[in-house]
C-alpha cells in the first residue's frame, strides 16, 4: 500500500498540471499582498467608514492576520477548482490516457488502488493548503507585521488580541483541510464514472456551485436539507474567529463562540468524505475497464 | 502437458448484447496461442476477462491451476500483458515507465535489469526521452518491455503489431518466438494480421460472435492440400506461359500482375522447385501465402469481413 501511494504521488508531482494550482495560488496572493501594501490604508478606511465616528482604533489594523483573513475569504471559494483539477482527474485521467488498463493488470487490488489514489490526492490537497498558509499567513505576517485582529461581522465587531490569533489560524486551516478533502472526495467519486478529464472537473464544480446556491438560499422549503449539504459547512472555518464574551461584554481569551458548530460541521464533512470514497471504491470494484 | 490457462463456460453480456458466449479453451505451458476472430468477435473482451479488467457474467477462469477470482494477486504476478494500445505515461521517460510498472508488479529491479529490457526491445538509446516524443511503434515496444520486466510466465499480447511498420512487425514476431522457444514462456497473442499468427502460433483458437469455432494445434488445422504458393519470376508472363504448358497448369489460380499463384499440396512444393528449374524459369521468390487466412475465411460465416482480412 505504501509503495502504491509513493507511485501515485510520484505520478502527481511529475505532471506539469499539478503545479498550475501552486502557481495560481502564488500569483493571486502576491497580487493581493502587493495591492494591500500599496493602497492598504484606503482599503482599511473603507472597511471602517461606518465605525470611524463611534470607535477609535489605535495600532496597525491592516496587519498580517487581517490580510490572511481577507485572503482566506477570497481564496477558499476558488481553491476547490484547483483541487478538482487533480482529484477529479485521478481515475478518469488514467482511463483517458489508457493507463488504467495496464495499471489494473498488475497484482494490486482495486480497493488498494483506489485508496492509494485518494490518499495521494489528499496529500496534494493538504500541500496546496500548506502552500496557501505559508503565503497567506506567514508571508503576510512578515510583510505587514502582527497586531490585534479586528473583524466586522454582520451585526457586531470582533477584536482578537494579538496573542490569541495564531492558534485560531491553525484551527481554521485544519478545518479548511477537511472541507477541501470533501471536495477532493467528491471529485474522486465523479472521476470513476468518466473516461475523460474535463467531465468530472466540470461536474465537481457544478455540484459545488449548485449546493452552495441551495445552502445560501433563504427559502423555507430548502432549510430542511441545508444541514445535510456539505457546502453549508465548508465556510465554518470562520467560527474560529468568533469569541465568547462575559456578561460585561469582555472577550474571553482562548474561547470560541460556537465550538459545537465547528465539531458538527467537521463531522458532517467527514461523513461526506467517507461516503464519497466508499461509493467510489464500490463502483470502481464492479466497473468493467473498457477504455 | 501442464495447462496454464483453463477457461470454461465463459460468458460476458453487456446489457442485451452477448460479447462472449459459453467459451471454453485451454492453453498449455510453452504454447504460442493464437487467438483469432473477426472484429467484434469477442477477442479483446475475452483477453480483458483473463486479466480481470472485465468481470465475466458467467464461467470459470483458472490460470496456473488457480481460480482467477480468488487468487488474482498471485496469478497476475506471473502475467505480463499489452492490451490493445500500449498506453503509458507520456510525461515520463521510457526508463521511468518501466521502473514504475516493475514496482507495481511487486518486484525490485535495478538499473541494469531495466536497461536490459529496453535493450531487448531496441529502446535503450531512448531510455531517458519522454514517451510523448515516441512513435506508435516505439510505444508498442515499450509496452512489451513493461509487460516483460517482472519476468512473467504468461504473456498476453492483444494486437501487438498494431501500428508497426514491417520491420517492427518482424521484430515482434521474432520476440514472440524467442520468448517461447528460448525462454519457455507461454504466449497468448491475438492479431488481425492472420499471417503473423500463422508464423508464430503453435495452437489456435478461432472465435466468431463470441463463440468458439475451433481450437487446436496450428499444424493440424490447415488443410495441407489447399496450400497457396506465390511465385514471382523475373518475367511473370513468360513464366505463366511455361507453367500453363506444364503439369502444373491445373494448379494455377486466377492471376495477379505481380506474381503467379498456385494451389497445391504442401508436399508438392519441393517438386515445384525442381520443375521451375527444369522449365528454365528465373525465380525471384517462391513462398506459401495466407493458408491460415484461407482457412479462417472458410470456417467463419461472414463474407462481409473478407476484405478486411485480406487487405
Amino acid at each position: 500500500m505504501y509503495k502504491l501511494i509513493q507511485i501515485e504521488l510520484y505520478k502527481i508531482f511529475r505532471r506539469p498540471r499539478t503545479y498550475i494550482a501552486f502557481a495560481a495560488v502564488f500569483s493571486l496572493i502576491t497580487i493581493i499582498q502587493f495591492g494591500l501594501k500599496m493602497d492598504g490604508k484606503t482599503y482599511a478606511d473603507f472597511m471602517m467608514k461606518d465605525l470611524s465616528s463611534s470607535i477609535t482604533i489605535e495600532g496597525n489594523i491592516l496587519n498580517g492576520y487581517l490580510v490572511c483573513y481577507i485572503m482566506l475569504q477570497l481564496l477558499l471559494v476558488h481553491v476547490p477548482l484547483l483541487i478538482a483539477l487533480i482529484a477529479a482527474d485521478m481515475i478518469s485521467g488514467e482511463a483517458n490516457m489508457g493507463t488504467l488498463r495496464i495499471m489494473l493488470t498488475k497484482p494490486i487490488s482495486r480497493t488498494q488502488f483506489m485508496l492509494a489514489k485518494f490518499i495521494a490526492s489528499s496529500v496534494y490537497t493538504l500541500l496546496l493548503l500548506v502552500w496557501l498558509a505559508i503565503l497567506a499567513l506567514f508571508v503576510s505576517m512578515y510583510i505587514f507585521g502582527t497586531d490585534d485582529l479586528f473583524l466586522m461581522k454582520s451585526s457586531y465587531v470582533v477584536l482578537l488580541k494579538n496573542g490569541d490569533i495564531f492558534w485560531r489560524y491553525v484551527g481554521a486551516f485544519c478545518f479548511a483541510a477537511v472541507a477541501m478533502l470533501t471536495v477532493a472526495a467528491l471529485g474522486f467519486l465523479l472521476s470513476v464514472f468518466a473516461e475523460n478529464s474535463i467531465g468530472p472537473i466540470v461536474a465537481t464544480m457544478s455540484v459545488i456551485i449548485f449546493f452552495t446556491i441551495l445552502s445560501t438560499l433563504n427559502i423555507p422549503i430548502f432549510n430542511a436539507i441545508k444541514p445535510y449539504l456539505f457546502t453549508t459547512h465548508m465556510n465554518d472555518w470562520k467560527e474560529f474567529f468568533d469569541i465568547q464574551v462575559t456578561e460585561n461584554n469582555e472577550a474571553i481569551i482562548g474561547s470560541i463562540q460556537k465550538p459545537e458548530k465547528i465539531i458538527n460541521s467537521i463531522l458532517v464533512l467527514l461523513l461526506h468524505i467517507v461516503g464519497f470514497v466508499t461509493a467510489a471504491i464500490l463502483v470502481f470494484k464492479k466497473k468493467d475497464i473498457l477504455s | 502437458m501442464q495447462s496454464v490457462i483453463q477457461v470454461s463456460g465463459l460468458t460476458k453480456q453487456f446489457n442485451n448484447f452477448t460479447a462472449v458466449n459459453d467459451l471454453s479453451f485451454s492453453v498449455n505451458k510453452g504454447d504460442v496461442y493464437g487467438f483469432l476472430g473477426q472484429n467484434g468477435a469477442g477477442k479483446s473482451t475475452t483477453i480483458r476477462m483473463l486479466l480481470t479488467l472485465i468481470e465475466p457474467t458467467a464461467g470459470n477462469i483458472e490460470l496456473f491451476g488457480m481460480n482467477l477470482k480468488t487468487h488474482r494477486k498471485e496469478i497476475l504476478q506471473q502475467v505480463g500483458a499489452v492490451v490493445e494500445k500500449p498506453d503509458v505515461y507520456k510525461y515520463l521517460s521510457a526508463y521511468q515507465n518501466v521502473a514504475l510498472f516493475a514496482k507495481l508488479s511487486g518486484i525490485t529491479v535495478n538499473k541494469t535489469v531495466i536497461m536490459n529490457q529496453l535493450e531487448m526491445v531496441g529502446l535503450a538509446q531512448r531510455a531517458n526521452d519522454t514517451v510523448k516524443t515516441f512513435s506508435q511503434g516505439m510505444k508498442q515496444r515499450l509496452g512489451i518491455a513493461i509487460a516483460l520486466v517482472h519476468n512473467p510466465q504468461l504473456i498476453v499480447l492483444d494486437e501487438p503489431t498494431n501500428g508497426l511498420d514491417p520491420q517492427g512487425i518482424a521484430d515482434i514476431r521474432n520476440l514472440i518466438l524467442r520468448l517461447s522457444r528460448e525462454m519457455g514462456k507461454t504466449v497468448v497473442v491475438s492479431s488481425h494480421l492472420l499471417s503473423e499468427i500463422e508464423q508464430v502460433a503453435t495452437r489456435l483458437l478461432i472465435i466468431d460472435k463470441g463463440k468458439k469455432l475451433i481450437e487446436g494445434a496450428a499444424n493440424e488445422l490447415f488443410d495441407p492440400s489447399q496450400t497457396i504458393v506465390e511465385l514471382t519470376a523475373v518475367d511473370n508472363n513468360d513464366a505463366l506461359l511455361r507453367l500453363q504448358n506444364s503439369q502444373w497448369a491445373s494448379n494455377l489460380q486466377p492471376q495477379r500482375q505481380q506474381s503467379i499463384l498456385l494451389k497445391l499440396h504442401k508436399h508438392q512444393i519441393p517438386q515445384l522447385h525442381k520443375d521451375l528449374v527444369a522449365l528454365d524459369i528465373a525465380v525471384l521468390s517462391l513462398q506459401p501465402r495466407h493458408s491460415l487466412e484461407d482457412y479462417f475465411l472458410q470456417i467463419t460465416s461472414g463474407n462481409q469481413h473478407v476484405q478486411a482480412y485480406t487487405n
